[in-house]
């Protein structure tokens, strides 16, 4: 076949190019310095609010007995992770074996390994696109800090960058009992975090 | 065993139809220059007795001077292989012609060496980057890069 006419059935669009590369640029900009651990800045709006103590208690049981992943695995740390899941460290004991391909159902994002820019935008959507409340557990050398990786052109240095973490597990790559010590102390996270209730302001007069 | 072919004996049949093509030869490749590329390419692909009808795969090196491309090629019919290789000496500016209207496998293989050592082919279809983002700055995988 002549390249000429196989080239507008084959070839991508370079505007789709030129778009993806606008977009990771416009992250990369914004993504200079790291995010601080959502706990830092959650607890300003708390303050203002209702607690209810007693029903926090049961959402939040009910919220940690269960945490479902999203799947976002974009290297190697996935086979620890994998590894935690099947039979011999058995995840399912937390309630969480499922792992969601859909972030409409999933509320904690385990990120396994090395995230590069390009591949940037996608997990920032996933995270975006779950529902609240959501937990990120940075797992691995690359997941907390980008690793040996650190000094690439290509890499983010540090998931933290990108969205906010609440948990750091360290290791090249960490031990599944590593991680599930890192999902225990996500669930003593969650079991503190109280109800955010919004309330209809008071009318005076 | 695929049988790798001397590139000296290679390199005396070529220069019986391109006498000024070959400018290094040895029993691991030929070296061929830039300009004639993809003549000789076309005769290795097409004589009888070569029918190089695979490229297995398209590598780049950068020594400083000049960046050297090197192009394993197979003969599934006659099951023997070959180096070519070419020498690149514009380091503002490397070009060189493309094979993808050879063998549709270099699609792919000379996009990635124009994204990471800047190497543009002339004749290629799509060049355009492969494994970076439009936008990006630089060809990594170059010695001066950084």
């Amino acid at each position: 076949m002549e390249i000429g006419e196989a080239k507008e059935h084959i070839y991508s669009d370079t505007e789709l190019d030129r778009a993806e590369g606008e977009q990771i640029e416009a992250l990369k900009a914004h993504s200079q310095q790291p995010i601080p651990d959502p706990d830092k800045w959650l607890d300003e709006e708390l303050r203002r609010n209702i607690l209810l103590t007693s029903v926090d208690a049961i959402l939040n049981w009910a919220r940690r007995s269960s945490l479902w992943p999203a799947i976002c695995f974009p290297a190697c740390c996935a086979f620890e992770l994998i590894a935690a899941n099947a039979s011999r460290f058995d995840l399912s004991r937390f309630g969480m074996e499922i792992l969601r391909a859909s972030p409409r159902q999933a509320d904690l994002m385990i990120t396994a390994g090395t995230l590069t820019w390009k591949m940037a935008p996608q997990v920032r959507r996933i995270y975006d696109q779950m529902a609240e409340p959501k937990w990120v557990i940075a797992m691995g050398a690359c997941g907390i800090s980008g690793g040996i990786f650190r000094s690439s052109y290509a890499v983010v240095p540090g998931y933290n960058r990108i969205i906010p973490v609440d948990v750091y597990v360290p290791g090249c790559p960490p031990r599944p009992e590593a991680l599930i010590y890192g999902i225990r102390m996500l669930h003593h996270k969650i079991s503190q975090e109280h109800t955010d209730i919004k309330l209809p302001p008071l009318r005076t007069g | 065993m695929t049988v790798s072919l001397s590139g000296s004996e290679v390199a005396q049949k070529i220069t019986e139809h391109f006498p000024e093509a070959v400018f290094e030869t040895s029993d691991q490749a030929v070296v061929v220059k830039s300009e004639s590329l993809f003549e000789v390419a076309q005769y290795l692909k097409n004589s009888q007795g070569l029918d190089f009808d695979y490229l297995t795969s398209i590598t780049a090196v950068d020594y400083y001077d000049y960046f050297e491309l090197v192009y394993q090629l197979t003969s599934l019919k006659h099951n023997h292989s070959l180096v070519l290789k070419t020498r690149c000496y514009d380091r503002a500016k490397p070009t060189l012609p493309s094979v993808v209207r050879l063998w549709r496998g270099a699609d792919f293989q000379e996009r990635e060496i124009y994204d990471l050592m800047g190497i543009s082919f002339t004749g290629h279809p799509n060049l355009k980057r492969i494994v970076l983002w439009q936008g990006f700055e630089g060809h990594p995988l170059r010695k001066d890069f950084l």
